[in-house]
């Protein structure tokens, strides 16, 4: 919203990626389309963010992200609010935010859009932790709806075939449980075409995230973030494609033209675990001012990571590798050989670590990624202790000197 | 009590046993951190099963690797790795438990020396047919990587005696606690602890002999003077701390049961004989006490607590929980309205490592034996 008293700044302005808008528009209509099921009668299923989500979009079942929505509470500052309403409930403060303030927000429809639609059914893939399962058992008891869980064995140190046989199996078990509470046939050969939609989806937001390897950056991790939230709750979809498409239109055209979007980019750097979401844009600032770009990010990636393991001729059968292998479903050391690809490919002089309280499969073992990548590839890394949503675990004077110390090393 | 000396003084320096079994046996010592770990399998191949539930002391090269919001078991163990408390290891089975211990495996294995190191990835689920057939094929890899790692052949035959000795204990240990729920004062709370600790680290064709003889001669004893103490059930994870009990029974309480990782949740449900010996084992995983962690419907450890609470007649629940376990956090809430809603009145203690307020500590114990 334009400020009458501030005049216009062009140069702001024309760093400015214009597809925001239209991405807030597909959201809402998306949310405005979850909220409103009681008049078209479809179905809504809650699910985690690492979920199969391709085989309820081909069920023409509304997916609905509780994640998503933490990210929502968060950035609206409404994390503390909710957090505090579910430690009266009787939950740990040590527990994860998003489960914390999804499980409040459930009981009281608060949040930034009055609370997610009531699930007819809950599909929880535990690739991405172990807190989801018991986090959808919560929503189980309450919604008293049936849950689905997906069961993706970790990957320590090998993919193995035992762990294969097992999600193929389950993987039948989830089409059983959709015809089940769906009341309806599924339908292989809609599963195949989202699944090629899934894939395009995914191409192009490794593209998207791509041409941030252009120097200077025509976008940043915090822009990725915003842009991230379509290929997590539409994936499959043909809304995700065409937006995306045109996303990269803009990336191009930005590069094309040298629109940089950290005015004179100096410094390069790579952002590891989840935002921050209640001070991404003072982050963003704060960088920005060293003339440092975040560039890149392992969480965001995350969702175009697997594609080397989906077959588009076989979506179905390799959902059940490409679910599997998620980048936080892999030993440290995996992830440690990963951030160094990214540091190579962004050509990042430093790396930013979130060590992110609520997240413990992503935040413990950084300090070995760290150490890993500072023997690997020399560069300095940072520490930032925070918490994705709950703001009460971040602490601004004492990042923001770490971040000035940090910055002074990269300079020297 | 007399009987128990032995098991006390293993609990009290489990460590020492292990490197004296190691010396006189010359066997293996496997390090292992869930009460899931595929202990069947362990025995059968000739080693020693060493379960690893904390550190001995203060931490400070763990926190090189590892946040402050991990639990003082993850960060202890890893402390005792690194700080070569545990040089006596060949190696160390990490089963599948928690995103805690999961990330604990690979720090474990990217910079502790402990011997050679096995994941076993269980299912997370229990309940289904498909879990099930993965459990059976998670634990026969683990048999191939076993025998690749002590370097010896795990025969059926040697399967049959360790499920026999894994039977024998179970059995003992219900019976004990048969014992401790029906005549209170028969045996301390320690006591039943240090059995339960010594169960997790004793030479266990030993442990089955001394833990037969102590039952016999408690079941032999005449009923105790009635005890008066509230009958309180222990509900919860990974409890290091002896001093629990003494604080419960000077508060005026008696521990007549518990669902603890470090009480009869690892020592519940039988093996059944006669079939193949890998289904027979990867079964009694679906059937035993469940962690947390794991998933067998969404009421499982509600219902079981309910059960046990009142087969113990119990008069008060008091949960015991390392400060930073999830799984254990995000049950809390629903467990205590289960209770709630029987009638049972609880109590949450959240721990570290060391209690650190033992006055504190005492006075809620006190105030919750005076309210029951």
């Amino acid at each position: 919203m334009n400020n009458p008293d501030k005049p216009i700044d062009p140069e702001r302005e024309k760093r400015k990626i214009k597809s925001v808008k239209r991405m807030k528009d597909i959201m809402t209509h998306y949310y405005i389309d979850a909220k409103t099921t009681d008049q078209t009668g479809k179905k809504v299923a809650w699910i985690t963010s690492g979920g199969p989500v391709e085989p309820l979009i081909a069920m023409d079942v509304i997916p609905v992200y509780p994640e998503n929505h933490g990210a929502m509470i968060g950035a609206a500052k409404m994390g503390v609010d909710l957090c505090e309403k579910a430690e009266e409930m009787g939950y740990s403060s040590d527990l994860c935010s998003y489960a914390r303030a999804d499980i409040a927000c459930a009981t009281v429809n608060g949040g930034p859009i009055g609370g997610l639609p009531r699930p007819d059914m809950l599909v929880c893939c535990n690739n991405i932790c172990g807190t989801v399962l018991k986090w959808y058992e919560v929503q189980a008891r309450y919604f008293k709806v049936p849950l689905f869980i997906l069961d993706t064995p970790f990957n320590h140190t090998e993919y193995t075939k035992e762990a294969y046989a097992y999600v193929r199996a389950q993987l039948n078990e989830y089409i059983a449980f959709l015809e089940t509470h769906c009341r309806k046939q599924f339908d292989f050969d809609r599963l195949a075409e989202v699944g090629r939609l899934s894939m395009a989806g995914q191409r192009l937001w490794q593209q998207v995230l791509d041409t941030a390897v252009h120097r200077p950056a025509p976008m940043s991790a915090f822009d990725a973030f915003f842009h991230l939230a379509l290929i997590v709750t539409l994936r499959g979809t043909r809304t995700v494609v065409d937006y995306y498409t045109e996303l990269l239109d803009e990336m191009k055209t930005r590069v094309a033209t040298g629109i940089a979007v950290v005015p004179g980019e100096k410094y390069r750097l790579l952002w590891d675990n989840l935002p921050v979401w209640f001070r991404t844009r003072w982050l963003s600032d704060k960088f920005a001012a060293h003339a440092a770009c975040l560039v890149a990010d392992t969480y965001t990636s995350s969702w175009c990571g697997t594609l080397k393991y989906l077959d588009e001729n076989d979506f179905f059968g390799s959902m059940a590798e490409g679910y599997s292998r998620v980048y936080i479903n892999i030993g440290t050391d995996q992830m440690a050989g990963m951030v160094m690809d990214m540091v190579d490919k962004y050509s990042a002089d430093g790396l930013v670590i979130h060590s992110n309280r609520s997240c413990k499969p992503y935040s413990l073992g950084q300090y070995d990624i760290q150490r890993i990548v500072q023997e690997k590839r020399g560069i300095p890394s940072l520490v930032i202790e925070a918490d994705m949503t709950d703001a009460r675990n971040f602490s601004e004077s004492q990042i923001d000197t770490r971040i000035d110390a940090f910055m002074e090393v990269l300079k020297s | 009590m007399q009987h128990s000396k032995q098991f006390q003084d293993i609990f009290a320096d489990p460590k020492a046993y292990a490197r004296r079994w190691k010396e006189k046996t010359g066997g293996k010592v496997i390090g292992t951190l869930c009460s899931y770990a595929p202990e069947e399998l362990i025995l059968a191949g000739g080693a020693l099963g060493f379960r690893i539930v904390g550190g001995s002391g203060s931490i400070s090269k763990a926190d090189a690797h590892l946040q402050s919001y991990s639990c003082s078991l993850v960060r202890g163990a890893l402390e005792d790795a690194l700080n070569e408390q545990l040089d006596f290891l060949g190696g160390a089975i990490f089963p599948h438990t928690c995103d805690s211990i999961q990330r604990l495996s690979d720090i474990w294995r990217m910079n502790a020396e402990t011997g050679f190191h096995l994941d076993v990835v269980l299912p997370v689920k229990l309940n289904t047919q498909s879990a099930r057939n993965y459990m059976a094929a998670v634990m026969r890899k683990a048999r191939t990587d076993l025998e690749a790692v002590l370097d010896k052949i795990i025969t059926d035959d040697d399967l049959q005696k360790a499920i026999g000795t894994y039977n024998g204990i179970r059995s003992a240990m219900k019976r004990l606690y048969t014992l401790r729920r029906d005549r209170p004062g028969t045996i301390d709370g320690s006591d039943v602890h240090a059995i339960v600790r010594a169960s997790m680290v004793m030479d266990r064709n030993d442990f089955l002999n001394s833990l037969t003889q102590v039952v016999e001669s408690l079941e032999q004893q005449p009923e105790p003077e009635s005890k008066t103490g509230k009958r309180i059930f222990f509900s919860g994870g990974v409890c290091n701390l002896p001093d629990v009990y003494s604080v419960i029974e000077s508060a005026g309480g008696t521990v007549v049961g518990d669902d603890l990782c470090t009480g009869f949740r690892g020592l519940t449900g039988l093996i059944d004989i006669g079939g193949d010996p890998m289904d027979a084992i990867a079964d009694r995983y679906a059937r035993r006490a469940i962690c947390p962690a794991k998933h067998s419907g969404i009421t499982r450890r509600g219902d079981d607590l309910v059960r046990l609470a009142k087969e113990t007649r119990a008069q008060g629940v008091i949960f015991l929980f390392l400060k930073f376990c999830d799984p254990h956090a995000f049950d809390y809430p629903y467990l205590k309205s289960m209770l709630d809603a029987e009638g049972i009145p609880s109590l949450l203690l959240e721990l570290e490592e060391q209690i650190p307020s033992e006055g504190q500590f005492r006075t809620r114990c006190e105030a919750f034996m005076e309210m029951l």
